[in-house]
């Protein structure tokens, strides 16, 4: 029998990437056959307006910024041993705050300083927001999920309230926050439409990386995710360090939230909730909190999500497609893994 | 009565040939002791058995007929049962419910039967344990008792033992002594595995020597009977090393003194004239459900001094070598290292001043399994110079020096980058002795530091041990092994309820005051401290 090499090397780390996109595309297309749609006219349609339009690109690259910055939050979480799933009241929480304070400082202050408190403000508030949950965890061993999980519920219920009862413009019908006007907002970038929070979220996302593998910080949160006990044998402050893992997570995603309203929106309606957190979670985990893998997916994430979105209104297919799709990804990337796993084993010597 | 064997079976696994062309015969009536060192091929041939794995040549017979004992409920359903080293009760519920778990799941579970099954065995056994007691509330040895009777449970024809002394007390191994002589006069056909040549003298009516997956050799009854306690051990010890002087397998192997424990009493010159370099008073923790706390730890080291600390298991050890490691908080009490307080310093400030902690817990606290060798050789120094320069890593220099502790420590390991889970207990233990017994150590703590080893690596980690203390550092071993105590110790002491029952010269007739100390009778002897 000829003997599959491709165990090791970068050839087979895309192998395995790619493999498991290509099966889920494929599996997809089925479906859609199956619904008598045509799948490559989807797939074309999805890559044309996503990807190949210059509208849509663009499109495509300001839909990342918040996602890269969530998922550098999830990173931090994920290699830490915590399961932060708290990240849309994190998200939305921080959203409403620089979408409150920004209307108040700009004028008073320089536009960058606005930009900068506003950001700092939005990361200060998804931390707090995991202060109770890191406590718990840290002190008594809660489990995080049930806690970020409630969290989140109560974080989007207060954004909802803070925007109807406190933070609202009288002058629109819509319960929304007072507007930031365009030229205030984060600045764009190369004369396009894509505003440089981009820029940003790409230099933390690749910072996070850095600190997670590079520094001793880094690799103390990643004893502390992979063997508590060994930990604490080692002497570390386990309860401090569980704590500072969930407010640079959550304090990420605050801040993926400031940058998506003083980059795109200005404003936030009391509907809105674009229910990012647990969606960048498989994204994360595809890429195996590798940080640089993270962009690739997000890439290919927004592209999906924003082809999705025309071909909804275009070709009538569910804009839930995408979801299908994300979900057959990571199924496929599941079994992909577990063979590789298995088959190295009869390999090894 | 049963009779099952073994015909030229082979098992081979990636790289490895685990069985080859082994042959045994198992008698109901008879204790069968399967003898050898890590990786011999001894739970390789249980597994078989126990129907986890198929030989891959040669066949089972039982009962004069070949069989096919392709998962573990065809071995049941043949009356073999199994007792592995690793308890796999569900600690959340009682007794008998664990022992009625397995019945047919259309099946109402029949409570009243289960119990006067229970009865019946529990009676035959001399076994008192209450059935409807949670497992959680049972000691160790209990709990081994209940996964035999849950062996016995549908038949009593043939029983294997995977090591089932190494987590017992000297009582729970008599009590597990006399339960299988008990199943022995029934009929039943005994397999133990052990790596522990006496307990093979003891226990075993034939011993069946594995070497290398190889069967080295076999002393039948009649042999064992006709042979002295001295000539038995040198015909075990000549079939597990083999005999040429210049073989291989033979260098480095243990001296037959050594390996039966012979050599014991010893005291290193101590100048207890100067102040000693660790010294403990009144020392106490918090107490907390299912641990014995300290109460009351006086006591002085000094430096090349080795310190036994002997006792049944669960009376206060973890909590003594924790504590002195500053991974658990002082209740009361003092700590002080050459003059200076250390009580409130926590691990890392332990460390500066020299104090060192083997656990053993070796993959559960003292390493991660999933990291590197490298990064568990620094494991304890993570963001110190040089390795960490303002705290940005330097993985060039961490694994230049990963390579040189390989090296000096003789880790088998692949390469430095290799995850520690993936090495022997042996190599495990070599990256901790490694990590902890470096040149800047003063105090050293090693709980059980041979536990799980095999003979040769047993030796080696007591020779480390001896050097350390040669090279002027104080060292604490707990152990409930007494030989290797007596072995490497030049005092001992014994724990008793969390107490420190009292510190003995380590001399002729030690053995016999660490016993009266052991089960709480206060001595006269006990003063010499």
């Amino acid at each position: 029998m000829r003997k599959l090499r491709i165990a090791d090397g970068p050839a087979a780390a895309v192998l395995r990437v790619l493999l498991p996109v290509v099966l889920a595309l494929v599996v997809g297309g089925v479906l859609l056959l199956a619904l008598g749609k045509n799948p490559l006219d989807y797939y074309a349609f999805v890559v044309e307006r996503g990807i190949l339009r210059r509208g849509g690109l663009q499109e495509t690259l300001t839909r990342m910024a918040p996602i890269l910055l969530i998922a550098a939050g999830l990173i931090v979480a994920f290699r830490a041993g915590i399961w932060n799933l708290g990240g849309d009241g994190q998200f939305l929480l921080a959203a409403v705050s620089a979408a409150g304070l920004a209307p108040v400082l700009d004028g008073v202050l320089p536009r960058g300083a606005t930009l900068l408190l506003c950001m700092a403000a939005g990361a200060l508030v998804g931390a707090i927001w995991s202060l109770a949950p890191a406590m718990l965890k840290a002190r008594y061993g809660v489990n995080e999920i049930v806690t970020t999980l409630m969290m989140s519920f109560l974080g989007v219920s207060l954004s909802n309230v803070l925007i109807k009862l406190v933070l609202f413009d009288p002058a629109t019908t819509v319960p929304q926050t007072r507007s930031l006007p365009v030229d205030e907002r984060l600045p764009r970038m190369f004369g396009s439409t894509v505003h440089s929070g981009l820029l940003i979220a790409v230099v933390v996302l690749v910072l996070i990386h850095l600190l997670m593998t590079r520094t001793a910080f880094g690799l103390k949160l990643q004893v502390l995710g992979a063997n508590r006990a060994a930990a604490v044998h080692a002497g570390e402050r386990v309860e401090r360090l569980t704590v500072l893992a969930f407010v640079l997570s959550a304090g990420l995603i605050g801040l993926a939230g400031a940058v998506e309203v003083l980059g795109v929106w200005g404003t936030v309606r009391a509907d809105w909730n674009p229910a990012y957190g647990l969606l960048v979670v498989p994204l994360v985990f595809l890429a195996r909190l590798n940080g640089y893998a993270v962009i690739g997916f997000t890439f290919f994430f927004s592209a999906l999500m924003v082809g999705g979105e025309s071909a909804a209104h275009r070709i009538g297919i569910p804009q839930y497609y995408v979801l299908v799709l994300v979900s057959l990804l990571l199924i496929f990337l599941a079994l992909v893994e577990y063979l590789d796993q298995s088959r190295r084993k009869r390999l090894a010597v | 009565m049963v009779d099952a064997s073994l015909r030229k079976v082979t098992k081979r696994f990636p790289g490895i040939v685990a069985l080859d062309e082994v042959s045994l015969e198992f008698r109901g009536g008879e204790i069968h002791v399967l003898l050898g060192e890590n990786g011999a091929g001894k739970s390789t041939l249980l597994g078989l058995l126990a129907g986890m794995q198929q030989p891959d040549a040669g066949e089972i017979v039982i009962d004069g007929k070949p069989v096919l004992i392709d998962s573990p409920r065809r071995s049941m359903d043949l009356g073999i049962g199994a007792v592995f080293q690793q308890l796999l009760l569900v600690p959340s519920l009682s007794v008998i419910e664990n022992l009625m778990l397995g019945g047919p799941w259309w099946q109402p579970v029949k409570r009243a039967a289960a119990l006067r099954r229970f009865g019946e065995l529990a009676t035959a056994l001399a076994i008192r344990i209450d059935p409807h007691a949670p497992v959680t509330a049972l000691s160790l040895g209990e709990q081994q008792q209940v996964e035999i009777l849950r062996a016995l449970w549908r038949e009593e024809k043939m029983l294997l033992l995977d090591e089932p002394t190494s987590m017992l007390t000297p009582q729970g191994v008599a009590d597990l002594g006399r339960m299988l002589r008990r199943l022995k006069e029934k009929g039943v056909a005994l397999i133990l595995i052990t790596h522990k040549l006496l307990e093979a003298y003891e226990f075993g009516d034939r011993i069946s020597v594995l070497r290398q997956g190889r069967l080295a050799g076999e002393i039948d009854p009649e042999h064992m009977r006709s042979l002295s306690e001295g000539e038995r051990t040198a015909e075990v010890l000549r079939l597990m090393f083999g005999t040429a002087a210049n073989d291989e397998r033979r260098r480095g192997a243990p001296d037959l003194a050594a390996l039966t424990g012979r050599k014991a009493h010893r005291a290193r010159p101590i100048d207890r004239s100067k102040p000693p370099v660790l010294n403990v008073s009144a020392l106490a923790t918090e107490r907390l459900v299912g641990e014995t706390a300290l109460r009351e730890v006086s006591f002085e080291l000094w430096p090349g001094e080795v310190l036994g600390i002997a006792g049944v298991d669960g009376n206060g050890q973890k909590h003594l070598a924790e504590v002195l490691a500053g991974q658990r908080a002082v209740a009361q009490g003092r700590i002080s290292l050459a003059g200076c307080d250390v009580t409130r310093g926590r691990v890392p400030q332990r460390r500066l001043v020299g104090i060192r902690y083997v656990t053993d817990e070796r993959l559960g606290e003292g390493t991660v399994g999933t990291f590197s060798v490298a990064i568990n050789l620094l494991l304890k120094e993570i963001g110190a110079p040089p390795y960490w320069r303002h705290g940005v890593t330097d993985w060039s220099l961490i694994h230049a020096s990963a390579r040189d502790k390989i090296r000096d420590h003789d880790i088998r390991t692949p390469s430095e980058r290799t995850p520690v889970g993936k090495l022997s207990g042996g190599n495990i233990q070599k990256v901790l002795l490694a990590r902890e017994l470096g040149a800047d150590a003063r105090v050293a703590i090693l709980n059980k530091p041979t536990y799980g080893l095999d003979l040769q690596n047993q030796r080696l980690a007591l020779e480390r041990i001896d050097a350390a203390a040669a090279r002027g550092v104080a060292v604490i071993v707990i152990s409930t092994d007494l030989d290797e105590l007596l072995e490497i110790s030049d005092r001992i002491g014994v724990m008793f309820q969390g107490r420190l029952a009292g510190i003995i010269d380590n001399t002729a007739d030690a053995e016999r005051k660490i016993g009266s100390l052991m089960t709480g009778a206060k001595s006269a002897a006990a003063k010499s401290a």
